[in-house]
């Protein structure tokens, strides 16, 4: 394995490093962390002229050498030959955003300075072009003393030439132009001037800057039209995963109707088929049902992302979440916790100050993330009426919203409360590069929603599988004695325990079958859809198969408040096991993953209690 | 303090698409994280900068051009960039 040489792409945020990654490895690529830090180590394949492998690793982005975030931290001590569990690269391929040459150049310059190969990709020099800029790469290479290579890394431009120098590189050591003065400069005004000199000999022409993005800019961050954008956009991404993934939810739950029913047909009433009909096809068939929806979110959030356009969402939000103590920053991580939480909290990465980072953690469960909206979708389809209140408006979609709704005032007031109390402290700035904007590469968000899916299905198979196996394990045995009048569930061993601890969920409206529910959803939310099909299955064998037995068997079963206390529940409840160990991940302890766990669980019980009592009062 | 001979305004207060030159920088107002990022995104004395646009009325963020890049800021530190505003402005 250390016989393919080491080579680090390393540069600015925004100079397309990923893109080249992904034209130069394909979709070969091992994606792992580095040991002790949460940082992501994206390293691929390359193979060179002469079919020699070279193992290809993605640094996080920098502004330069002096790291302000664990991030960047990574991404010195890496080049520096300092990072655990990582070789000191044999050569670095600088990427640099030809049309942001005088900013980029200056951490080009420290890279030089190191004194490893380096061989600078000169990116996107179609849109600079577009831009009215020329440049003359030979130029540049002569004032930097390294090879200078134009690519378009979305195109594949120049990736031959970059291949071939690296090839050269590799072989017969570094190709210096001119020779280094060793001296490291970390006086960034110094540098900066230096860049900016390289950046003027280098420049051919140039015209007005930016045309595309200034006109774009002036509606996304226009004082009215901007906000307006926003919500539009918002409204669309939630309309989206409830209205396109319906086909395709249909067309998984057809599946799975097909598969039961064949397999009730093929195998005599057995323990066997129970266990596939009841533990493995309701539970695991239940949550991957949900596959299309989580896919369309994340669909939103990596366009948004790769388009540019969300740090412009972030810009907007500032004075918002400057209100509750954040920086427009935390909105980023908050937006994809709408999509999972665990991406979320690594998302927190990008933060530089600890305090603000740490609240934005705390309070990323809060937002509705994907696995909810299967627990959501049942109940409000079962208790809810489908009654019209406005044109276009449902009642059902209206509660929806209202779910989302409140665990965005929860994470509000929350951070509120947190920054004032636990996380107090000074309120960090805001400052952020707004790159240009983009159209997303359709295969880089192929990329990253395939290996989303992965996490899913993976998931869905494994902790979720496991989880309803043992449910339906628990829920099977031991059976009541022939002629018993005691239902299935409350002989069997979960149903025993569910019975003992009920009584502590009783004040808020809970009943058994949700005390059942809830102890195998702390693997995942989603589970509990899962469990109480399990449930339902097991202690009504006679029901007709399909997912419309389950809601007759909730309507049947549950009051109008306990529903929505549980869907008050499930809005607070830090009931995902990965989130609270991503957070552990995240910072480095029990401490405040304990805490999370506590406030949560908290608040989720006042406010499902208040739900419950409210509902019941009114008469519901 | 717009009387003082060098009419420098602070970028705080520098009109929309109106050019202006960097004069100085109040270091001291920032928190040293703070000015080292500003820094490394390129401000420096004598650099040209533009305001492109002001977040939604109040207090939020201002966008602002710098060399190629736009670069979003916050009011206070704004504040503490002091700009010659370029004869040449474009209206």
């Amino acid at each position: 394995m250390n016989a393919a040489p080491l080579v680090a792409l390393v540069g600015n945020p925004n100079a397309g490093k990923s893109a080249l990654f992904n034209a130069l490895t394909g979709a070969r690529q091992k994606v792992g962390n580095y040991p002790g830090v949460t940082v992501e180590r994206k390293a691929g394949r390359l193979t060179l002229d002469d079919g020699r492998p070279v193992e290809l690793v993605d640094l996080p982005g920098a502004y330069s050498l002096e790291p302000s975030s664990p991030d960047e931290r990574v991404t010195r001590d890496v080049v520096t030959g300092t990072q655990d569990g990582e070789r000191l690269p044999d050569a670095l391929v600088v990427v640099v955003d030809a049309a942001n040459l005088d900013n980029h150049l200056r951490f080009t310059l420290q890279l030089i300075a190191l004194g490893l190969p380096v061989v600078v990709a000169l990116n996107m020099v179609d849109l600079a072009e577009r831009d009215g800029l020329k440049l003359d790469a030979a130029v540049l290479s002569r004032e930097l003393g390294v090879p200078v290579i134009p690519t378009v890394a979305v195109r594949k431009r120049g990736l031959d030439a970059l291949r071939a120098i690296l090839t050269q590189t590799v072989v017969n050591g570094p190709i210096r132009l001119r020779k280094s003065d060793g001296s490291v400069q970390d006086d960034i005004v110094t540098l900066q001037r230096r860049a900016r000199d390289i950046a003027t000999a280098a420049t051919l022409s140039e015209t007005p800057v930016r045309r595309w993005t200034h006109m774009l800019d002036g509606v996304a961050l226009h004082p009215i039209a901007g906000p307006v954008l926003l919500l539009a956009i918002m409204f669309l991404m939630f309309q989206a995963v409830f209205s396109w993934a319906q086909p395709f939810m249909d067309l998984i739950d057809g599946g799975f109707t097909a598969l039961q029913a064949f397999i009730t047909s093929e195998l005599p009433d057995s323990l066997l088929r129970s266990l596939l009909v009841d533990g493995v096809i309701k539970g695991v068939g239940a949550v991957i049902v949900f596959l299309p929806q989580i896919l369309i979110l994340f669909l939103f959030i990596l366009v948004l992302e790769a388009s540019g356009y969300m740090v412009r969402a972030a810009f907007l939000m500032d004075r918002v979440m400057a209100s509750v103590g954040l920086s427009g920053r935390a909105f980023i991580p908050l937006l994809s916790s709408f999509a999972c939480a665990i991406p979320g909290i690594m998302a927190t990465r990008t933060i530089d100050d600890e305090k603000d980072r740490l609240t934005t953690i705390l309070i990323a469960p809060l937002m509705t993330c994907s696995a909810r909206l299967p627990v959501y979708t049942l109940i409000i389809g079962a208790f809810i009426p489908n009654t019209q209140v406005l044109p276009f408006v449902g009642l059902q979609g209206l509660v929806m919203l209202g779910l989302y709704v409140m665990g965005i005032v929860g994470a509000f007031v929350a951070a509120l409360v947190l920054r004032r109390t636990v996380t107090k402290g000074v309120s960090s700035g805001f400052m952020m590069e707004m790159p240009k904007y983009q159209w997303p590469q359709w295969r880089d968000v192929g990329i990253g929603l395939w290996s989303r899916a992965q996490i899913f299905l993976k998931r869905a198979g494994g902790i979720i599988l496991v989880s309803t196996v043992i449910l339906w394990v628990m829920l099977s045995f031991p059976k009541p004695p022939e002629g018993s009048r005691v239902s299935p569930v409350d002989y069997s061993a979960a149903g025993r325990i569910a019975n003992g601890i009920a009584p502590v969920f009783a004040p808020i409206g809970f009943n058994r079958d949700i005390v059942l529910a809830l102890i195998p959803a702390m693997a995942a939310r989603e589970v509990a859809v899962a469990a109480i099909g399990t449930v339902y299955a097991i202690d009504d064998p006679d029901s007709n198969q399909g997912g419309k037995a389950m809601v007759e068997n909730l309507r049947g079963r549950w009051t109008l408040p306990t529903a929505l206390a549980f869907l008050m529940w499930f809005v607070f409840a830090p009931q995902c096991i990965s989130t609270i160990a991503v957070t552990r991940r995240e910072t480095n302890g029990w401490k405040w993953p304990a805490f999370m766990v506590g406030y949560l669980f908290a608040a989720a019980y006042i406010m499902a209690g208040i739900t419950y009592w409210l509902a019941v009062f009114a008469g519901l | 303090m717009d009387t003082r001979p060098d009419r420098s305004v602070s970028l705080e207060t520098l009109p929309r698409k109106q050019h202006g030159i960097v004069a100085a920088i109040d270091w001291a107002r920032l928190a040293g994280p703070e000015a080292r990022r500003l820094r490394e995104l390129g401000f420096d004395e004598g650099v040209d900068v533009e305001v492109l646009h002001r977040a939604t009325l109040g207090q939020g963020p201002i966008a602002c051009r710098i060399g190629r890049m736009t670069v979003a800021l916050r009011r206070a530190v704004a504040g503490a960039i002091r700009v010659s505003p370029t004869p040449a402005a474009a209206e």
